[in-house]
């Protein structure tokens, strides 16, 4: 199991989530594949907890309607979430566990003192008892666009 | 019922055969629920908790409307209805119980961790006694010079909530052992200048204040919304009464007490030990236990005793240490000693004893046999006025100070004899009966026992000048110092 990106949708992700400290930040990613998938889009989300944001994010049923539609007008699908850990290491809490759904990857950013660190993504497990790490593979931004959209030529 | 059309979204597709969209036969939302469970059982443990409960993050919409706000699964949905399963994305850290709180006590920030770093690292406090403190609540009963060091350390140690009684205006005079205020709040009410500073030290102590003597009426009331009282008043009517509200409330006390150069303290819990009344069970009569006001004390002592009591405080709500329960601790500063005392329960106690007379609080103030104030005003006072206006018309009356000799050399009014309190049996010969006699000390306390004594020894054309030595300085002559 494999999540490519480009590194500049990285810094995306890791600035939205830095933007968020000491909060923790979330978002969609957008792109296609099952087992390898590739990331098209980025799109950072407003955690809508209004208690608890620096240790809870929620993006709430419309936010995910809305990444579905924006995903569907470009073929693509939602294939994975990210959230950071602000001060706390890149890996899935209980809490995650409880709230994860499957198929989708998790991606997870240790924020440290304002810092993007760490980044992990994991995928829950058919039966829920855990999540399995998926690696986050860095690759060259024309394959990563060439993979996720081989139809947009302009 | 009708065919309803259920969109199922990409993560479950693997549990629904891969189909994107499955038809049911259903009335309700949660009828086209169960039927689509019961075709793709698979799909039962992403939807459904252990307890057969709709799972949080699983949004049931019909149309474009979540259920949750429609009807839930009693929806009605109808062939042209559109049914949809939406992700909501929940998740974030394990954050520990003491950031959080869900274990019941308060929770932590990393200021206070930091804050409290010398507390976390001693196992008889550690982060659980720390949040305990902060969960806690002490009542200090005065804010004046026991008062001080308590409300100063027991704020700086972080118990969560201190209410303060008190009443006053801080004075010059206070400034030389209560800590608590500074030479700016002179004039201001004590409980304000407690606030602040307290404030200062540490802005998460959550401070109550009561600007009210402590009464019969209102005691019960203030001290049943605390864990624990600190007794730092300076009279004996307050004292009983912080004792037996204490009892009434099961609450423990925590006492203390200085004079001049000798302090004591302990702890006082009914349920565990003695309480005041089985040490006192009577009062003093009044006048015989001179107040600080009157006798003098170093500033340093309520130090050490108001310190004394905090640490007590803190063992209690801590639970940790062998508490001052039956033990009278006695410190004195000249000899630099302390001692220690075994108290005992008194089985007769009107209070805590096995069958207790006093079962509500009582009126204090006759219990400990004083007389209101404006009760003797009257027949034996003169004011200060009335004194100069006698000595301006060349009618001096014989005028007698019954101060020492050391406070004699601070201050004395002009044509006064020296005659401290003690000495007066031995020097009554070299009083004039016949003549108009006017007793007075620093603030009228003494020479009301020295009129006392004169009466009874036959002296009948006696007067008490109302307000002492100080009254006559703030009143008539500025040239004599006030101390």
């Amino acid at each position: 199991m494999r999540l490519e990106l480009s590194r500049d949708q990285l810094a995306q992700i890791h600035a939205a989530l830095e933007r968020a400290y000491p909060d923790e930040g979330c978002g969609v990613l957008l792109g296609r594949g099952d087992g390898a998938r590739q990331v098209a889009e980025v799109m950072a989300f407003e955690n809508t907890r209004e208690d608890s944001r620096a240790n809870r994010y929620l993006i709430a049923p419309g936010q995910v309607l809305e990444a579905e539609r924006r995903a569907r007008a470009q073929a693509l699908d939602v294939v994975a979430f990210f959230h950071s850990h602000p001060d706390h290491p890149a890996r899935p809490s209980a809490f995650d566990l409880e709230h994860a759904w499957p198929w989708y990857d998790y991606v997870i950013v240790g924020v440290v003192r304002g810092r993007a660190e760490a980044t992990t993504a994991w995928r829950l497990r058919d039966d829920r008892a855990a999540f399995d790490e998926v690696e986050v593979a860095i690759v060259a931004p024309h394959a990563a666009r060439a993979a996720a959209d081989p139809a947009a030529e302009e | 019922m009708s065919t309803i059309r259920i969109h199922i979204p990409t993560p479950l597709r693997a549990y629904a055969g891969g189909l994107a969209t499955i038809e049911v036969e259903a009335a309700t939302a949660g009828e086209a629920l169960a039927k689509l469970v019961a075709a793709h059982p698979a799909l039962r443990a992403h939807l459904y908790d252990a307890d057969g409960r709709l799972r949080r993050f699983v949004n049931v919409y019909v149309n474009d409307e979540d259920i949750r706000h429609l009807a839930r699964e009693a929806t009605p949905v109808s062939a042209e209805d559109h049914v949809a399963i939406v992700p909501s994305i929940a998740g974030g850290r394990r954050a520990p119980a003491w950031a959080t709180g869900e274990d019941g006590l308060p929770p932590m920030s990393q200021e206070e961790l930091l804050r409290y770093g010398r507390h976390l690292i001693l196992p008889e406090v550690g982060l659980a006694g720390q949040r305990k403190l902060k969960a806690s609540s002490v009542l200090c009963v005065g804010a004046g010079g026991l008062g001080s060091p308590l409300a100063l350390y027991l704020a700086a140690a972080g118990v969560g909530r201190m209410g303060i009684v008190d009443f006053d205006v801080v004075d010059e005079s206070n400034l030389q052992r209560q800590i608590l205020h500074g030479t700016a709040d002179v004039g201001r009410p004590k409980l304000d200048s407690a606030a602040d500073r307290i404030r200062d030290i540490n802005p998460n102590v959550q401070v109550e204040r009561h600007a009210v003597r402590l009464s019969s009426e209102n005691a019960l009331d203030i001290l049943a919304r605390y864990d624990v009282i600190v007794d730092g008043t300076d009279n004996f009517p307050t004292r009983y009464l912080v004792n037996d509200a204490c009892v009434l409330l099961g609450k423990p006390n925590v006492y203390g007490s200085i004079f001049r150069f000798e302090g004591q303290a302990s702890v006082f819990d009914a349920k565990r030990g003695p309480c005041y009344r089985c040490l006192y069970p009577d009062p003093p009569p009044p006048g015989l236990v001179p107040s600080c006001a009157e006798g003098g004390v170093l500033g340093v002592l309520p130090g050490v005793i108001g310190v004394v009591q905090a640490i007590e405080t803190l063992k209690l709500l801590l639970g940790a240490g062998e508490p001052l329960i039956g033990r009278l601790l006695l410190f004195d500063a000249l000899a630099m000693r302390f001692r220690e005392l075994k108290l005992r329960k008194d089985p007769e106690c009107p209070v805590c004893g096995e069958h207790p007379s006093v079962t509500a609080l009582i009126d204090y103030q006759q219990f400990c046999g004083i007389v209101p104030a404006d009760a003797h005003a009257g027949a034996d006072d003169i004011s200060v006025r009335g004194l100069a206006d006698q000595q301006r018309a060349g009618d001096p009356p014989m005028l007698v100070d019954v101060r020492e000799p050391h406070e004699w050399q601070i201050a004395r009014i002009e044509g006064a004899t020296l005659m401290p309190l003690n000495s007066l049996p031995e020097r009554v010969s070299e009083l004039d009966s016949s003549r108009e006699i006017v007793l007075y000390c620093h603030h009228g306390q003494r020479s009301q026992r020295a009129l006392e004594f004169l009466k009874q020894s036959g002296f009948r054309k006696l007067k008490n000048l109302q307000g002492g030595i100080d009254a006559w300085s703030r009143e008539i002559d500025p040239a004599v110092p006030r101390y």
